[in-house]
């Protein structure tokens, strides 16, 4: 099905992609009082047959990444490139084709399904879209497989979506994504609105269909341990940057990023053991605005290894530290080695009518 | 004597027309001063109604409570609306999972926390507006002078939570209660928080229960937890010896189908399968027989008992894990 030529290397690159919505206000006439810097210059690349998982908080611009991705918002500079095409050039027609190719599962099953419409409705209104569903027959085949690929009896065609647990809403969503046979899938959040027993049952499946049709996967998720387990490489993202990228094993082995670390060191362990022997780098304060992120690093406001030098002035760029590892730091080096020892920080106060709530789930919408 | 001592507390939904819902059935178990007991479960395994039937807050019509919740030498269940409005607040404080909708949004922070204070204390505004800077202090909220005077929605998720703690605390409660307290936060938000938790735990000597989904929070806070299924405990153990030896097959798969930081990449996780859906009554059985690895016909013919294990908790099962295999 897949019509590119047998092409190794990247099937997406992301080149300094820039989201910003403008934050309007005024009764008659609209004036833009200031931006939201969701996506700030990100730059990545996932290679074909890989998982690329991204992890941060709430409003770190994950999800809009992922949007920008498909274009679902327009990214406002920067290039995506998709398999050798420039996705932003694309106009109408060619960009709707081109649509095909990526698909999405979005974290909340209940509402990213019509609820008047059966499974089949659902499924099958991807496939007329783009002309795939002229023979019935064939039509009804690809059905019943994208089905049985996630694990759903054939009989669950003519059911609609209330019918059916958390998990296996999930699960439709899925075959509704596989049933156009993409070559990307970006899930958003796919198992965090479910319970662990299924999220288990989900994480299997991912994996499972990746390895029969050779998908790549670009799973965006706040949980870490999940990321971890399903990435061949996590990108951190934080307010609207990556700061840190490196292959799961090594970036688990050694988080280098001071928020990575921060971050890594948060996320519970169901042992005992380990938490009461672990130590915390707990950060002060919450997540500044990304309508007017801190100059210089993004992060130094909480940062417990910031310098008084550099770190407040020039934003670091995300840069080689060791192999395949990259790192947005300009101490990167001396935090390894121990050479800057972390101080305490005082937290900062954040005002969240000024931009995003960091309450909020990761979306951010221009305010109207 | 424990602090409180819930004794066979069952909570049965009814509704006109339809069958009555029993959501939390005979549970039973008890809280010392100063010590931290997790309930845990899934999503509709009664532990959030638990919680809200110890505090009397579940509405009167349409739900039947039956059982005991002694409170220092009291039934609260028996109590007047009027006396268990006494208690509630001054000697039960209660965290709630989503700060935003239990503020209310259109009263400064500052009258929300001496409102407390007032009605249980009996300050007035002047005083207990003072007593809300310390407590808003206590909590580890920058500036507290300035919060007093600011309203929900002008401070972030991490403080609100906070805010509600706060106002939790104000009344040095003998009890806390915390239904999924860091569920709607960040991680490192989380982290804040259970810090805080623990450390006014020690501080003050108040009890807390702590209700999750997340075993890893419960893995650094409890000392006792209860793993609830289909409104039944099944499993009571020590900390240490659940997440080291779970009895349970539930417990024990939970445990494997949790994705860990610490453990190899690309495993594959052990799922449990089926859902909550395919539970059976647990009148004819045990209710979680029909996902479980280890059934035996035993399972389906009545409900499995309660029984003490070797090592100090409790059990409902009839054919547990042995105690060999361990958590990878």
């Amino acid at each position: 099905m897949t019509e590119s030529t047998e092409r190794t290397g990247p099937l997406v690159e992301l080149r300094d992609v820039k989201v910003h919505f403008p934050i309007k206000s005024g009764v008659l006439f609209d004036r833009t009082v200031g931006h939201v810097y969701a996506v700030d210059g990100v730059s990545l690349s996932i290679n074909k047959g890989e998982t690329y998982g991204l992890v941060g908080e709430s409003g770190c611009g994950k999800s809009t990444l992922g949007r920008g991705l498909l274009r679902l918002v327009e990214p406002t500079d920067g290039e995506v490139v998709f398999d050798g095409t420039d996705v932003r050039a694309l106009k109408g027609e060619a960009m709707r084709k081109m649509r095909r190719r990526i698909q999405m599962i979005f974290q909340d099953p209940l509402s990213s399904l019509d609820p008047r419409q059966s499974v089949e409705s659902l499924l099958v209104e991807g496939l007329k879209a783009h002309g795939l569903a002229k023979d019935k027959a064939a039509t009804a085949k690809r059905l019943r497989e994208a089905l049985a690929a996630v694990g759903l009896p054939a009989s669950a065609l003519s059911k609609y979506p209330h019918e059916f647990s958390g998990g296996q809403r999930q699960r439709i969503g899925i075959a509704r994504a596989l049933v156009l046979d993409p070559d990307l899938i970006v899930a958003d959040e796919p198992v965090s609105a479910l319970d662990v027993s299924i999220q288990a049952q989900v994480i299997n499946l991912l994996e499972e269909l990746q390895n029969e049709h050779g998908l790549t996967y670009l799973i965006i998720a706040h949980d870490l341990a999940v990321v971890r387990h399903i990435a061949d490489t996590v990108g951190v993202m934080y307010l609207g940057g990556l700061v840190e990228e490196a292959s799961s094993d090594d970036l688990y082995r050694e988080p280098m990023h001071p928020y990575t670390k921060a971050l890594m060191s948060a996320v519970p362990v169901p042992d005992p053991q380990v938490e009461d022997r672990r130590e915390r780098i707990l950060l002060a304060g919450d997540l500044p605005s990304p309508t007017n992120p801190p100059a210089g690093c993004r992060f130094h406001t909480r940062c417990p290894w910031a310098q008084p030098t550099r770190c407040a002035e020039e934003r670091p760029a995300l840069r080689q530290v060791l192999d395949g590892h990259r790192v947005a730091c300009h101490y990167a080096e001396d935090i390894a080695a121990g050479r800057i020892r972390p101080h305490e920080v005082e937290p900062e106060l954040v005002r969240p009518d000024d931009g995003a709530a960091p309450g909020d789930t990761g979306e951010l919408i221009p305010t109207p | 004597m424990s602090l409180l001592d819930v004794r066979d507390l069952s909570v049965v939904f009814q509704r006109r027309g339809e069958r009555p819902f029993t959501a939390v059935d005979k549970v039973s178990f008890s809280v010392e001063p100063g010590q931290t007991v997790g309930l845990v479960g899934e999503s509709g395994c009664g532990k959030s109604v638990t919680s809200l039937a110890i505090m009397g807050l579940l509405p009167r019509r349409g739900n039947k409570v039956t059982g005991e919740v002694n409170f220092d030498g009291a039934d609260l269940l028996k109590l007047r609306p009027d006396d268990m409005r006494d208690r509630r607040g001054r000697d039960i404080g209660m965290i709630f999972q989503d700060p935003l909708s239990s503020l209310n949004p259109v009263v400064p922070i500052g009258v929300q926390v001496a409102e407390v204070l007032e009605r249980h204390r009996g300050m007035d505004r002047k005083v207990a507006m003072k007593e809300a800077r310390e407590l808003l202090d206590a909590v580890g909220i920058p500036d507290p002078m300035r919060r007093l005077k600011e309203y929900p929605h002008q401070i972030s998720g991490g403080m609100r939570q906070r805010a509600l703690i706060a106002i939790a605390l104000a009344c040095k409660p003998r009890l806390l209660i915390a239904d999924e307290p860091t569920t709607a936060l960040d991680v490192t938000i989380q982290a804040q928080i259970l810090t805080l938790l623990k450390q006014l735990v020690d501080e003050t000597g108040t009890a807390l229960i702590m209700i999750t989904h997340d075993l890893g929070v419960v893995a650094g806070l409890c000392d006792t937890v209860n793993v609830l299924y289909g409104g039944k405990v099944v499993e009571r153990a020590e900390r240490h010896e659940l997440f080291a030896r779970p009895r349970h097959p539930y417990t024990h798969g939970l445990l494997n189908s949790v994705p860990r930081l610490d453990s190899p990449r690309g495993e594959r996780l052990h799922a449990i399968r089926g859902s909550v859906a395919d539970n059976i009554p647990w009148v004819e059985g045990c209710a979680f027989a029909p996902r479980c690895d280890n059934v035996v016909d035993a399972c389906l013919e009545g409900t499995p008992p309660l029984e003490p294990t070797a090592t100090g908790g409790d059990l409902r099962c009839n054919n547990p894990v042995s105690e060999e295999v361990a958590v990878p």
